[in-house]
């Protein structure tokens, strides 16, 4: 094949091009660093201690600035789930023996979030010290973020005109002044115990091993979704007490990982294989230089 | 004073002939009162308005999303099936202009036209669905990288600028810009480079966007190999789609082909040839799929089990065969049907994963809202009718009058 001085400018240089295209990284599927969650301010949630107050789900509702939990206890008749205007909600299940048990359930900020790995345009977000926060002047509401959680957690105001995803925030403002997140703060009985996730991964740990009789042996949220920053320890099933079992240990990010890998090798070998087949089959002098690629009006 | 006057006779005259058709105004206007054009001026005088009233009421009061239902028929069809069906402009641009197979050059520019009107029809079905879709541009200043949907919206954006720029050829070549057109041709190879790049990178990743949700996805569907399943589909849906379209052009649009031998019996044999190849692998790679994802128990058990049977024979394993059937013995009304039932299966192959597969374990189920489905409706019909209007001007079945020597 004869190949001529502009035949070979083309092929270079629509290679070149696409090999530029996939420099300053757009679409790059480098993802950051994920962050350590030892040192990550954490909350480990003793249900065996919970008396079912719901003094946090009132605390949460100030903080937040969200309408009023309901009053009584029938709120506990119906599992109930958090909400665009409820961010927080105790749940109660009984133990064999009839023995209440209560659960309180919000966002679980996760080490490695699917929520802010699944945002495209980084309103939700994870915080260095724990938070998975939420920016909603950058949200363009395509509620990927809920597709994505495993635990179902960000909700959508779709009643709203300039609707927001909403949820826990672990009152990340509070916790940057030196206070602690609101319902941690207002928890009478010692379920909520607030620290950093290394400190608390130790202590459920030594709650739940050293009392194999007291504890179901497991600390749902050490490896679920590649560890969260809320854990939780009990003494009925989790499954009861209405959590998702069937959450993977792994992180959720690093499920696209090989998707993600995808782009930046088609970006690099699409093109100059592209324009190789080109070649190839313009071999017969069809194309000579100065052809289209066969293009006729 | 004389020139003026013929300026603007050659100007009202111009408008006659590329505009109306070579009619006056008032006999254009009789000829659009035909039983298609009423019907589907009906859909859209449904369709429009609700659109407009999903941006003044939010998307609760149109839609039946819910929290745990956060994509519906907007995504599910307008963009998940939208996007695959308009697959066809890089499948042909990459035949004709890489792969030098110059016979499928009658079909490439209506292909072409298929998917930019696609294509900015997703968008807009995109647009309707966003909670605030003016955020968008963070997409271009955030750097939301771990994001599959940050892939998606980038190849898209990229991909709709490739599609209006090879649109442009015959847009340009109408308005008679040869100063536009002629470089914009000779620019055709590096686009359809890049069509074929793009088309790669988001076809799949629309597949790519569910393996992060791996308990929410029936595990007949999901797979972490699912953007090889979305790619090869995509392929698939543009053969089959440029099969269905230039059988219906060549009849709908037939005048236009007159005096010029295109043999479009023979190019749809020689597409069914590729379809069925295509679609044989697909099969096979789809069950692969499932045995890596150790879902193979759940086949034929239960509705997913049976609607997965019902999908992957009836919708691919049949059309292949109907394919290969069809072009090793000339029958191209066997290939036409099988391009129809390839196209369905596209079809159900989108709204499946997006949205019958899943939330497949959530006792509440969704169904879309009659002004989510009046929307979907009228975007579509829209897409026929600017097709339509276009084909009967601009050169895109036939070539410019007046440059026929050209060819």
């Amino acid at each position: 094949m004869k190949l001529g001085r502009r035949t070979f400018l083309k092929v270079a240089g629509a290679t070149g091009t696409a090999a530029l295209a996939s420099l300053p990284g757009p679409a790059r599927a480098t993802g950051r660093v994920p962050v350590a969650g030892e040192d990550e301010t954490s909350v480990l949630v003793d249900t065996t201690l919970c008396v079912g107050c719901r003094g946090c789900e009132a605390a949460c509702a100030e903080a937040n600035k969200l309408p009023d939990p309901p009053g009584d206890d029938k709120a506990f008749a119906a599992r109930r789930t958090t909400g665009p205007d409820c961010f927080t909600v105790v749940n109660r299940t009984e133990k064999p023996d009839g023995t209440a048990r209560f659960v309180k359930r919000q966002c679980m900020h996760c080490v490695e979030p699917a929520c802010a790995s699944a945002c495209p345009v980084r309103a939700l977000d994870k915080q260095a010290t724990g938070p998975v926060a939420y920016d909603g002047s950058k949200c363009m509401g395509c509620r990927y973020c809920m597709v994505a959680c495993p635990f179902s957690v960000p909700k959508y105001q779709y009643a709203k005109a300039l609707p927001l995803v909403r949820k826990c925030t672990f009152c990340a403002g509070r916790q940057a002044e030196g206070k602690l997140p609101a319902c941690t703060g207002v928890c009478p009985s010692g379920a909520l115990t607030y620290g950093t996730r290394g400190k608390l991964v130790e202590e459920a740990r030594r709650r739940v091993y050293g009392n194999p009789d007291r504890y179901t042996q497991h600390i749902y949220g050490e490896h679920e979704a590649g560890g969260t920053n809320w854990m939780y320890i009990t003494d009925v099933s989790f499954e009861k007490l209405g959590f998702e079992v069937a959450v993977n240990d792994n992180s959720y990010p690093k499920l696209v990982k090989g998707a993600l890998g995808v782009p930046p090798v088609v970006m690099t070998l699409w093109p100059p294989l592209l324009m190789g087949l080109w070649a190839f089959s313009h071999r017969n002098g069809k194309g000579n230089g100065n052809g289209n690629g066969g293009h006729h009006g | 004073m004389d020139n003026v006057a013929t300026a603007s006779d050659r100007s009202s005259s111009w408008v006659q002939e590329r505009i109306l058709l070579g009619m006056t105004f008032r006999e254009y206007l009789k000829s659009l009162w035909t039983p298609f054009n009423v019907v589907c001026a009906a859909i859209l005088a449904v369709g429009l308005p609700v659109l407009v009233y999903r941006f003044a009421a939010g998307l609760g009061a149109t839609t039946n999303l819910s929290q745990t239902q956060p994509w519906g028929l907007w995504i599910g069809f307008d963009m998940m099936t939208g996007i695959a069906l308009a697959a066809g402009g890089f499948t042909i641009g990459a035949t004709v202009e890489i792969f030098g197979l110059d016979e499928y050059h009658p079909i490439e520019r209506p292909a072409i036209l298929t998917g930019f009107l696609g294509y900015m029809l997703a968008v807009i079905g995109l647009i309707a669905d966003l909670g605030k879709p003016w955020n968008m541009i963070g997409i271009f200043s955030n750097n939301g990288t771990q994001s599959v949907l940050f892939e998606v919206a980038w190849c898209v954006a990229c991909y709709t600028t490739v599609l209006a720029l090879e649109f442009s050829v015959p847009f340009f070549e109408w308005l008679g810009w040869e100063r536009f057109y002629r470089p914009l041709k000779k620019a055709l190879l590096g686009l359809t480079v890049l069509s074929v790049m793009f088309s790669t990178m988001h076809q799949s990743a629309l597949g790519s966007l569910f393996i992060i949700a791996p308990g929410k996805l029936h595990p007949l569907w999901y797979s972490s190999q699912i953007f090889l399943f979305f790619f090869i589909s995509a392929v698939i849906a543009g053969i089959c789609m440029v099969v269905v379209e230039s059988t219906i052009s060549h009849k709908i649009f037939s005048e236009q082909f007159e005096g010029r031998h295109v043999d479009v019996e023979k190019l749809t044999l020689g597409l069914a040839k590729a379809g069925a190849v295509v679609m044989f692998a697909y099969f096979f790679l789809k069950l692969q799929g499932v045995v890596d994802n150790h879902a193979l128990g759940f086949i034929g058990v239960g509705f997913y089990g049976k609607w997965w049977l019902v999908e992957m024979l009836g919708f691919v394993l049949l059309p292949s065969m109907m394919f290969a059937w069809g072009a090793r013995n000339h029958h191209v009304n066997v290939v036409r049907v099988a391009a129809i039932l390839g196209v369905l299966g596209i079809v159900l192959n989108r709204l499946t994963v997006s949205l019958i597969a899943w939330n497949y374990n959530q006792a509440i189920r969704y169904w879309p809202s009659w002004m989510e489905i009046a929307v979907s409706l009228a975007l579509v019909v829209a897409g026929v009718l600017a097709f339509r209007w276009i084909v009967n001007r601009m050169p895109v079945l036939r070539p410019m009058k007046g440059h026929a020597g050209e060819h």
